[in-house]
């Protein structure tokens, strides 16, 4: 959490820090026309104080365990209440914010600092929202379930675009799939606890106000009254899905074969070239993307295989230390 | 995550008289992003203009009073990225060196200075704009510089409610614990989540109603900017002077290698 979020000046290298200023500003002067045709005049106040809604949802500490607390990140529940335009742009106005007034985050990082942490989420969040949707049952429940899910998956996604940015922009030869691991790995684990907390908020402004959820506009009253929790097989139906999107999609990435590498490099007759760019001055820009574009099927069949092995663990460690249901009774306690 | 320094905000600025507290807003903010860039631009090899950069910075932190502790204190906040750059020459590729018989990688070693160099400068410069400004003149600087006055109003309407909201989720938290929760473990984390979603549906109301006041005062949706005089040209030169020697600097010693 701490590498992705509220990254400092020069973490990243000047172009990627040129570009993603660029697509950041066009992308939040969109979002500042359609949240003022969303909101009309009451784009001021209402997008000022939601910046500030989540500005203190974040100083919010949560429990993890005894001692340790950690808080929501909110990208991508933002886009859920408030739709995507307005959820990227409270959220840059947050971040700009922590930037200019807290030193949190560094000024020239802005760029990917909104990228990643207001544009990616709002956007890559709503959408894995909607796809959640479809899915979950059209009620109350399948909202937050959705909600749920798309916020978990997001963060890992947020990762994901630091880790492109620093195949493009790396300042330490640290090769991508290093990178890439380390974040997802992490993220994933932060990814749970941010669905969870972002599933039970949904779900109490659903309870309370839910014509403000910008994600369940297009529930009727019949629906939005049905509470019904989601089941556990929707969600753990939803949870091998995420496994196996994830398996087949990360393997083509988190590539980590040096003898392939080497091979790959003689073979075209850079690997001495290699050698030269690693005393320029920003010798791994092109570091791991060598390692894509090789073998992407069997990384895929490997992945699947992984989770398909995986579950069958879980299955059987579930089975095997499932609680016989007791038989209570007062005689066979005494007497035994 | 960050810690406590959060939602601070009247305490951001430091309430003496100094040159830099009495420079033109729009000018420290321009002369504060210049000098990010450049100290993000400056060559890493180049630890004689980092020093130079930070001699800078010291001198502007004496100038402007706000004692060296407060900046310090602040600099907290940049605690974890320091943290990252310790490990990064324990993975980073490339040929070792031995520090005190421990192999690490040469390129790492400079990565991890990059990180920590350009990460105090930058964080230090945005420090002290932000203890020589108060938050209404950054506000209007920001306006003078032609950011979109409605991103200037939503800002200032974002600042003006965060202690509010701050001191409500505080509020709803005592009432939590007076209910009997202990918001300390894993298994209250409902209540808790269950305190934010209400605080977003008071904030969003609270938006509407104080969009229903401003709209009974007269507001049609357009903005009022004072106007200020242009900013002097000494205000220019001495927001920019740390920009600029140290792009001097940074010129001075990719030329002469």
């Amino acid at each position: 959490m701490l590498v992705a979020m509220h990254a400092p000046d020069g973490f990243l290298g000047p172009g990627v820090a040129v570009v993603t200023a660029v697509i950041s500003i066009v992308v939040i002067g969109l979002a500042l026309r359609h949240a003022s045709a969303e909101l009309d005049d009451r784009q001021v106040p209402l997008a000022g104080i939601s910046a500030a809604f989540i500005f203190a949802a974040q100083m919010f500490n949560f429990p993890v365990a005894a001692g340790t607390t950690g808080h929501l990140l909110g990208g991508a529940l933002a886009a859920i209440l408030l739709g995507p335009w307005v959820g990227a742009l409270v959220v840059a106005v947050v971040v700009v914010v922590q930037a200019l007034l807290f030193a949190d985050g560094g000024i020239t990082a802005l760029g990917y600092n909104v990228l990643n942490m207001a544009i990616v989420p709002a956007f890559a969040g709503w959408a894995l929202f909607l796809l959640w949707r479809k899915v979950m049952p059209r009620s109350s429940g399948g909202v937050v379930g959705a909600a749920g899910l798309a916020c978990g998956m997001t963060v890992v996604l947020s990762a994901t675009a630091f880790s492109i940015e620093w195949l493009f922009g790396a300042t330490a030869p640290i090769p991508f799939d290093t990178v890439f691991g380390a974040m997802v790995g992490v993220h994933a684990l932060i990814g749970i606890g941010e669905g969870l907390l972002s599933a039970l908020v949904v779900g109490a402004v659903m309870a309370a106000r839910p014509d403000l959820v910008a994600g369940a506009r297009d529930l009727s009253a019949e629906e939005i009254g049905d509470r019904r929790p989601v089941g556990a097989r929707a969600f753990a139906i939803g949870g091998v899905l995420v496994a196996i999107v994830f398996a087949v999609v990360v393997s083509q990435f988190a590539f980590d074969d040096p003898d392939g590498l080497e091979r790959v490099a003689q073979d075209h007759g850079f690997i001495d070239r290699a050698q030269d760019h690693a005393v320029a001055g920003s010798p791994f820009a092109d570091y791991a993307t060598r390692g894509i574009g090789n073998a992407q099927l069997s990384l895929a069949v490997a992945g699947l295989a992984g989770v398909v092995v995986t579950l069958l663990v879980a299955y059987g460690l579930t089975t095997a230390t499932r609680r016989v249901p007791p038989r209570w009774s007062l005689h066979t306690t005494s007497s035994s | 995550m960050s810690g406590s320094h959060r939602g601070n905000l009247r305490r951001l600025h430091v309430a003496v008289d100094s040159p830099v507290h009495r420079l033109d807003p729009a000018a420290e903010l321009v002369g504060t992003v210049a000098f990010a860039v450049v100290v993000a631009g400056t060559p890493r090899h180049a630890v004689a203009v980092f020093a130079l950069e930070a001699a800078v910075l010291v001198v502007v932190v004496v100038v402007s009073r706000i004692g060296a502790r407060r900046v310090l204190a602040r600099l907290a906040v940049v605690t974890p990225f320091i943290v990252f750059a310790l490990a990064i020459p324990f993975v980073a590729h490339g040929p070792r060196t031995e520090v005190g018989g421990v192999p690490v990688s040469t390129e790492g070693l400079w990565a991890a200075w990059n990180v920590v160099a350009r990460t105090t400068l930058g964080a230090t410069a945005a420090i002290v704009m932000s203890a020589t400004t108060p938050l209404p003149s950054m506000l209007e600087g920001m306006a003078r510089l032609h950011v979109p006055r409605v991103v200037v109003a939503i800002v200032s309407s974002m600042v003006r409610y965060v202690e509010l909201l701050a001191a409500q989720l505080a509020r709803m938290r005592t009432a939590m614990v007076s209910r009997g929760h202990d918001p300390r473990w894993l298994w209250q984390v409902g209540p808790v989540a269950a305190s934010v979603g209400m605080l977003f549906v008071r904030s969003y109301e609270r938006g509407e109603r104080v969009h229903g006041a401003m709209v009974a005062r007269g507001f049609t949706g357009t903005l009022v900017v004072s106007d200020r005089p242009a900013v002097a040209t000494a205000d220019w030169v001495a927001a920019l002077a740390p920009a600029a020697v140290s792009a001097v600097a940074v010129v001075v010693w990719v030329v002469g290698r």
